[in-house]
């Protein structure tokens, strides 16, 4: 498994995640002429969050395009750049922006391959962001995926680490369906094992971060980061818990979460999206669809609050699930408080 | 193809006239080819043969023609709900199209896409859309595209008055500006946003709105097959060698109502109005009184025209009726490449 080669130590750096996109931008871009990047202060600024520094210098502003402030038109002209021969990057600089690029996405990338019956392909990806706990209040602290994930003919990928964004970055740019790829604002500094060879990772493929044999935890981007310190956390409690993370939404490894769970017989799934009619409820019901005779106790779901995400720190932090209350909320199903 | 009884002219310039003479027919078969079809597909749907919806093109025909006939078999384009005559204009079999109104697997999408979405990569027909002003982006990525590939292709974006009203053509029309894209924005005034006069949903000027963004700008008659081919050919050759945008506001007129079942339109137009342009100003009346004067065509040519462009829809209409439907499990295919 991939993720077995970061762990092995060869050749391997320590880079931080934002690091670990711009290389897989970098490397493909190299590879192929059609792939560019177009989207808001791409090119010299290098984004807010300064992902993209240094690509317009070595690809020209001709391959890394700045555009307006028109999300919904960079998305639609990456639709029919992608359907014409090239394969768009698209930057969307924050997750919340996406609704605005809803029609190219959901009525036209979508749809086009299967609308016209197999013949056209839309080979483009949307990068974003997720997240919350940066202070940034409602419209610019949401978790979106949900939505996208609902979507038939888009994939959706969540990374959790620095490896994993890279080799899952790398094959969504070859993919020849419309790919939206979420990255957690937080976790740009994150640093974390990368190799130095060129690497992909399969879209589709959920990842054990950490074996364990008393409960599952299924998590996305952000919040696998919190089950694995839940996880430490709970193994001074004397219970081990395995963390599975699903790495893609669409399509989901449903395979890979029910083996984990028909071993451990309890799970909790914990995503930042919001919690009802969330990306949790998707797993949870997979999970109880395909597990059921192995569950000990009910599947629970720990997502973000359903309210729109406050400005005020002490407001904010209360809804986003962390490491303690998943470590609680494991305990409790385990009977061991 | 066009048939003429002139004979070919020895002296090259009449060569070259006989030529143009023969483009004229041409032009008249093709505009008739798309009044019949239509009609065909009037009498489908009213035999409850035809399943969904119908948007007639009848009465613009012209522009689809007009426009078409200026552009190669590689240049881009995107077309609307009331797509069918872009479709034919641009090269499809109709067979293929009759096949894909009814739902058949011969279809140009293998009737997954129906009447609002035929799509033929083959002659460059991005597909029709039915998200009006949706296919804004596709026509202006596939501009970007063709600029970024170096090749000379140019996309025409076609679109009625309504999509006048949705932001995504400011937003695409702006970076085309800027970008010096070769695409033309085709806006096809037939007058009424579904059952509403445009002049009650726009404000301004049309043609204002683009000049707005520095886009080269013109508005010509409809219906007026030649008045509309000149200008394509005009703007099309500019596109090509690198002049950037346009936009085109072609006057016309929706012969029928917004879709075959809009029968009763007393409440948004008069009967008398739609009378006037029926009998004043249908461009293939005018196409072939021109052709009369101008002694390039008589009845006899006419009529032989007529029975040969019947006896061709005749042949696709029983081939698309007599063809089978999609398997059963057709219905999970395609939703990605």
């Amino acid at each position: 498994m991939p993720s077995a080669s970061a762990k092995s130590g060869i050749a391997t750096r320590e880079i931080t995640f934002g690091q670990a996109i711009n290389e897989a931008l970098a490397e493909e871009m190299r590879r192929d002429p059609t792939v560019f990047i177009i989207g808001e202060d791409v090119a010299e600024a290098g984004t807010p969050f300064k992902v993209l520094a240094g690509l317009v210098q070595e690809f020209g502003a001709e391959r890394v395009i700045d555009s307006p402030i028109s999300e919904a038109g960079i998305a639609g002209i990456g639709v029919g750049a992608a359907m014409t021969g090239m394969r768009p990057v698209v930057d969307i600089m924050f997750g919340d922006f996406i609704t605005l690029t809803m029609d190219q996405l959901v009525n036209q990338a979508a749809k086009i391959h299967y609308m016209s019956g197999g013949k056209l392909k839309v080979p483009m990806v949307l990068r974003t962001t997720l997240g919350a706990a940066r202070r940034s209040a409602a419209q610019h602290s949401q978790s979106l995926h949900a939505w996208v994930s609902h979507i038939p003919g888009l994939k959706v990928v969540v990374p959790a680490t620095p490896y994993d964004a890279k080799g899952l970055l790398k094959s969504a740019i070859r993919d020849d369906n419309p790919v939206v790829f979420f990255e957690d604002k937080l976790m740009y500094q994150l640093k974390g094992p990368v190799p130095a060879e060129e690497y992909t990772i399969p879209l589709g493929v959920a990842d054990v971060k950490r074996a364990g044999s008393d409960i599952t935890l299924v998590a996305t981007s952000s919040m696998v980061q919190e089950a694995l310190a839940a996880a430490e956390a709970l193994q001074s409690s004397g219970l081990s818990a395995e963390v599975v993370d699903v790495r893609t939404t669409l399509p989901l490894d449903k395979q890979t979460i029910i083996e984990s769970v028909k071993k451990t017989s309890r799970a909790i799934v914990i995503d930042e999206g919001y919690e009802r009619y969330g990306v949790t409820a998707e797993i949870a019901s997979a999970i109880a669809d395909g597990a059921f005779y192995y569950l000990d106790a009910p599947v629970k779901r720990m997502g973000a609050m359903d309210v729109p995400v406050p400005f005020s720190p002490v407001l904010e932090d209360q809804t986003v699930p962390t490491a303690a209350a998943v470590a609680e909320m494991a305990k409790t199903l385990c009977g061991k408080r | 193809m066009a048939r003429t009884t002139k004979k070919p002219a020895k002296k090259p310039d009449k060569q070259l006239t006989a030529a143009k003479d023969e483009r004229w027919l041409h032009f008249y078969r093709q505009m008739l080819k798309i009044r019949l079809f239509e009609e065909e597909v009037n009498q489908l749907y009213l035999g409850a043969k035809m399943p969904g919806l119908a948007h007639l093109y009848i009465g613009e025909e012209a522009i689809a023609v007009g426009i078409c006939e200026a552009l190669r078999r590689d240049d881009y384009i995107t077309s609307t709900h009331r797509g069918h005559g872009h479709c034919l204009a641009k090269g499809a079999s109709i067979d293929k199209m009759f096949a894909e109104l009814l739902g058949k697997e011969a279809g140009y999408c293998r009737g997954k896409g129906g009447s609002m979405h035929i799509a033929d990569q083959d002659t460059g027909n991005l597909g029709a859309n039915a998200i009006v002003g949706g296919s804004a982006g596709i026509a202006t990525g596939a501009a970007l595209s063709a600029k970024m590939r170096g090749s000379d292709q140019v996309a025409v974006c076609f679109f009625g008055e309504g999509a006048l009203g949705q932001g995504l053509l400011y937003e695409t029309m702006n970076m085309a500006s800027l970008w010096k894209l070769p695409v033309i924005y085709v806006c096809e005034n037939n007058q009424y946003n579904e059952y509403t006069h445009f002049s009650e949903t726009t404000a301004g000027e049309v043609t204002s709105r683009a000049a707005a963004f520095g886009i080269h700008t013109e508005s010509v008659d409809g219906q007026d097959v030649r008045t509309v081919h000149a200008m394509a050919q005009k703007l099309a050759e500019r596109a090509r060698r690198g002049d950037g945008p346009a936009f085109l506001e072609c006057l016309t007129y929706r012969f029928h109502g917004h879709h075959v079942g809009d029968i009763d339109r007393s409440y948004y137009r008069s009967k008398k109005e739609e009378e006037k342009w029926k009998t004043q100003r249908d461009p293939v009346t005018l196409l072939a009184e021109w052709l009369k004067k101008n002694k390039l065509a008589d009845g006899k040519l006419f009529q032989r025209i007529e029975n040969e462009v019947s006896a061709e829809i005749q042949e696709a209409v029983n081939f698309a009726l007599n063809a089978p439907y999609p398997d059963q499990d057709e219905v999970r295919q395609h939703v990605y490449a």
